[in-house]
């Protein structure tokens, strides 16, 4: 007669608890799978850039100058006459292959300091914290501007100063998680059988990182993207003529009465990416990392 | 409190010395000759003779660095290679421009993100948060340089209220400062008040649910002191941290805000300095930049311990 | 049982100072109804000690938030409350602030989290001195060393400008105490005020509270799940199970002779001190049940060994069980089968006794009333019209 009584109540109890969760994890994952179309329409794009593209993005059509959107150019053309669309594809390429490549080189920094300070901790901790002090110091921008100051401006060293500028959240995330796994069971058991450090590093910590690691890289890939276009912009990084959405918000700044579309479809792009980064990584967030040890 | 003060005072000092050394090696890291570099456009042999005689640069890299320190500190930050003119007053004359911008912004970004944080927390689930959160997440996800070129078309173009560029000292004309620098405090403050009404939102949602909430609410205070006077008080603790961490982002802001608006602030003279190799005033500009940020962070972290007794007393809990 | 009993529950001209009727609280999800409370009625005279007795769960600290107006709004919440006469259920926010601190008072199991950690002791205190009696903050300030003191804190001056951190927990729960007398409330509800404490410290806020009501009359709800606490402190005690009352009595009769099984189940799981001591703790056999619906039936029947099909098939009224009747009898209980007064037979006390020592109560019991519960006319559950 005890089970009788017992019995609804457990389940019931959990299923609220799951149908709650599930209602949230499924308005969630709507915005999130949009995000994630969005951002991989963003991606295909950019790959095959030269094969959507409608026109080649720096031939100048003089007869053709800022013509209005419409049927032969759909999102029109800018002051030398070159195709909006196809600017905006190539321009996406630039993006994407700053974000990735930002991305790429702040781990390959970032994590590796992160696990010396995290599993080391003592001297290494206070010299990787010193540095990321330092580092953070720098504003992104005047990082970027100094970089450009001292190597010239170009997209390499826009990508290699927006790489630097996210290396100190890479650290600190990867520190976090290695000091919480520092201390799981199983690294715990792992370090008591004699496994080497570079054994539990590599074997046990750093994969069970991953999750925090990934959510971070969908923070930084859109950060990253505003970066490579706000430093375009500024001149700082891709140089015109080359396709850029930056470049092109840059050159239409001198256009925005004539032909304000110029101003708005590249920055709709750039929204419309960073946008739908920031939607996949809440949903990759929630669920890889639901104690949102990276917010 | 003392203790944990000059411990963070030590860090803070610490971290300055790093930064002077990077911005005094960057200098010295560029290929060549650094004189070419400190000289600008001027090449000629008397000229880089005058330049590496002003630095010494002839002497020991450490003697230099020193010197390259006791001048900072006496406030001589080396003469411009673009104008002549000392960096120093470059620097005074800009500040003004920008400190107006960041305060006007902060003022904004503080007003509609707690504002808007506090409202989305106590109104949860109602269509208000959902508002809040969905102005929070557009505002994140558009470039400020975009925004300011978006609202520069609608309110300087299309209809004409604002003035799109230019600066005006509020002590000449107060209205027409104001003309010109809505947009710009608008453009630089909304993705730091977007910032900050999340974290208020999430930090109110918290103090809230507090006990302390339901200890004041038994004392039969009025929904507005149990809002403000104390879940808001607990949650201020957060945003100023928040607020403090994000204070890069406002100097990297101002560079962008200014250029787009065309402000002759510490900005432009910062991207000004890039364009035309003004080495000099490039190494004042970001090790006057960083400074800057590293005192605002220790303030912060002033403020954050006034505000909390815990850290302020010290033995938390 | 007949020698000299301390008069308990004072018999007071002024009526009661807190009445509650068949009050019911329920929370509601998207999936489900809980119905929290259940048809719980009470008196509180002034100056009296109400303990509110009962497993965690079964409702105890819904009825005191419920009487604060502090639920959540999904809180649905009928029947009523009447503080001095006035009717606080369906009262508006409004109204129930201008109560809330002055007239009607609370303090809560958590002292630790329970002050808000960034404003000093005396703001805290003063703050609801300012709000009810209007004093101005300098006022405020001297009146709260003034309460600090009266609540035991040494040093009260010093005290008062310092935050929260600085003091103990016991000194948390003086200072929360502190701020529920400010105004000199009528009732005092205080919510397992002494759980979360050192035993030491326990003896020591049950005093103050002891004191207060002997120096403010203030009345004392004490909801606690501690019998020591209740023997030690209370007048008069309300056992709750599962959302409803199940009995009520002066604390001497009620642990005298409890005649609900499940109170007699609830003191058998007291471990006496003496000769008993390496005797396992007995316990009730079975588990809370759901509080998903309102059966028609005793709650409390399926761990009961005195159940039968009455108490499966109708709701027990919550009538007398003593010399006295009617609706103000001093000793009620909600139960098909109570034990008689000097029944001491308890089938938790040893696991034999249950099976082979009175197994007649329940076979008897079985056979009598099954037919007007089947019947199920209000005429068999007298005490609950009576208790509107």
């Amino acid at each position: 007669m005890t089970t009788a009584t017992t019995v609804p109540t457990t389940p019931r109890k959990a299923s609220i608890r799951k149908s709650g969760g599930k209602l949230r994890a499924l308005r969630r994952n709507r915005l999130a799978l949009t995000g994630g179309i969005i951002a991989a329409v963003f991606v295909l794009a950019a790959l095959f850039a030269p094969l959507v593209a409608p026109y080649d993005p720096s031939q100048p059509d003089f007869g053709n100058v800022l013509a209005e959107p419409g049927a032969a150019h759909w999102l029109g053309t800018d002051d030398l006459g070159r195709d909006q669309l196809s600017r905006i594809v190539h321009g996406a390429r630039a993006s994407m292959q700053v974000g990735l490549v930002a991305v790429v080189l702040a781990f390959l920094v970032g994590v590796p300091l992160g696990l010396l300070a995290g599993y080391y901790g003592r001297f290494a901790d206070t010299a990787v914290s010193r540095l990321t002090d330092t580092m953070l110091a720098f504003p992104f921008l005047v990082l970027a501007v100094g970089l450009a100051a001292i190597l010239g401006p170009s997209l390499t060293n826009a990508t290699i100063a927006i790489g630097i500028s996210q290396i100190p959240a890479v650290i600190r995330i990867t520190r976090a998680e290695t000091l919480r796994l520092k201390h799981v069971d199983y690294v715990a058991a792992a370090v008591a059988n004699g496994g080497g450090d570079g054994t539990v590093l590599f074997r046990h910590i750093l994969p069970n990182a991953t999750s925090a690691l990934i959510v971070q890289a969908t923070v930084g890939i859109p950060a990253a993207i505003i970066g490579e276009a706000l430093l375009s912009f500024l001149g700082l990084g891709v140089q015109p003529p080359d396709p850029s959405l930056g470049v092109m918000l840059s050159g239409a700044q001198s256009f925005l009465a004539p032909a304000p579309w110029l101003a708005v479809f590249p920055g709709l792009a750039i929204v419309a990416a960073t946008l739908a980064f920031n939607l996949l990584g809440d949903g990759l967030r929630d669920v890889l990392d639901p104690r949102g040890a990276t917010r | 409190m003392t203790k944990y003060l000059l411990t963070r005072l030590r860090q803070s000092l610490i971290t300055l010395f790093l930064v002077s050394v990077v911005v005094f090696a960057g200098i010295r890291a560029l290929p060549g000759d650094p004189a070419l570099a400190l000289a600008g456009e001027e090449r000629s042999p008397e000229a880089l003779a005058a330049v590496r005689e002003s630095y010494g640069l002839d002497d020991n890299v450490v003697i230099q660095y020193g010197r390259f320190i006791g001048h900072a500190l006496t406030g001589d930050l080396g003469t411009s290679s673009r104008t002549g003119l000392p960096v120093a007053d470059a620097i005074a004359q800009a500040l003004p421009v920008t400190l107006e911008l960041a305060a006007l912004s902060l003022l904004l970004a503080i007003v509609l993100g707690i504002g808007a944080g506090v409202v989305a927390a106590v109104r949860r689930g109602k269509p208000e948060e959902w508002l809040a959160n969905a102005i929070a997440l557009i505002g994140l996800s558009i470039p400020t340089f975009w925004l300011g070129i978006v609202l520069v078309l609608g309110f300087a173009i299309a209809v004409p209220v604002f003035a799109a560029s230019g600066y005006v000292p509020f002590g000449t004309d107060p209205v027409d400062n104001l003309r010109r620098m809505v947009l710009p405090a608008i453009v630089l403050g909304s993705g730091l008040a977007a910032v900050v009404m999340r974290q208020t939102r999430a930090a109110m949602l918290d103090s809230l649910s507090a006990d302390y909430v339901r200890t004041a609410r038994a004392k039969g205070l009025s929904r507005g002191s149990v809002v403000g006077g104390h879940a808001l008080r607990n949650s201020l603790v957060t945003v100023v941290t928040v607020l403090g961490l994000q204070l890069g982002h406002l100097i990297s802001g101002a560079v962008v805000t200014e250029q787009i608006f065309v402000l002759p602030g510490f900005g432009k003279l910062t991207i000004d300095a890039v364009f035309t190799r003004d080495y000099a005033t490039l190494q004042a500009v970001v090790l006057c930049t960083s400074a800057a940020y590293i005192l605002i962070n220790l303030l912060v972290d002033v403020v954050y311990s006034v505000i909390d007794p815990r850290i302020r007393l010290g033995g938390a809990r | 049982m007949t020698e000299t009993v301390p008069e308990p529950a004072r018999k007071t001209p002024a009526g009661p100072v807190l009445s509650v009727r068949d009050l019911s609280v329920s929370f509601r999800s998207d999936t489900r109804t809980v119905h929290a409370v259940d048809g719980v009625s009470y008196d509180l005279a002034p100056g009296e000690v109400l303990a509110v007795v009962g497993e965690s769960g079964c409702g105890k600290s819904v009825t005191s938030m419920a009487t604060m107006g502090l639920l959540p709004p999904t809180a649905r919440i009928g029947g009523s409350i009447r503080l001095a006469g006035r009717e606080l259920v369906g009262a508006s926010e409004k109204e129930l602030q201008k109560v809330r601190g002055k007239d009607i008072a609370m303090i809560f199991q958590e002292p630790m989290t329970s002050l808000n950690p960034v404003l000093t002791i005396g703001r805290q205190i003063g703050e609801v001195l300012r709000r009810h009696q209007g004093l101005s903050r300098k006022e405020a300030r001297a009146r709260a060393v003034e309460l600090l003191e009266l609540v035991g804190i040494p040093a009260p001056a010093r005290r008062v400008d310092e935050y929260p951190h600085q003091l103990s927990g016991g000194m948390r729960q003086r200072v929360m105490i502190a701020i529920a007398v400010a105004c000199d409330p009528a009732v005092l509800i205080a919510d397992e005020p002494t759980t979360a404490l050192d035993v030491t410290v326990q003896a020591g806020i049950l005093e103050v509270l002891q004191s207060l009501r002997e120096r403010l009359g203030t009345a004392i709800v004490l909801v606690t799940h501690d019998l020591g606490v209740v023997a030690d402190a209370a007048d008069r005690v309300l056992v709750m199970y599962a959302g409803r009352a199940v009995e009520q009595a002066p604390v001497y009769d009620l642990f005298a002779s409890g005649r609900h099984p499940y109170t007699r189940g609830l003191l058998g799981a007291v471990l006496r001190p003496g000769g008993e001591g390496k005797r396992r703790l007995p316990e009730i056999p079975g588990l809370v049940p759901s509080l998903d619906s309102q059966p028609d039936a005793c709650t409390f029947a399926p761990r009961c060994s005195r159940a039968d099909d009455t108490c499966t098939g109708s709701r027990p009224g919550f009538r007398a069980v003593d010399r006295e009747a009617g609706a103000d009898a001093p000793h009620r209980a909600a139960c098909w089968h109570p034990y008689a007064d000097g029944e001491t037979a308890d089938p938790y006390a040893d696991g034999e006794a249950a099976v082979s020592g009175e197994p007649t109560p329940v076979a008897a019991g079985r056979e009598a009333p099954r037919t007007p519960a089947r019947a199920d006319d209000p005429g068999t559950r007298p005490d609950q019209e009576a208790g509107k």
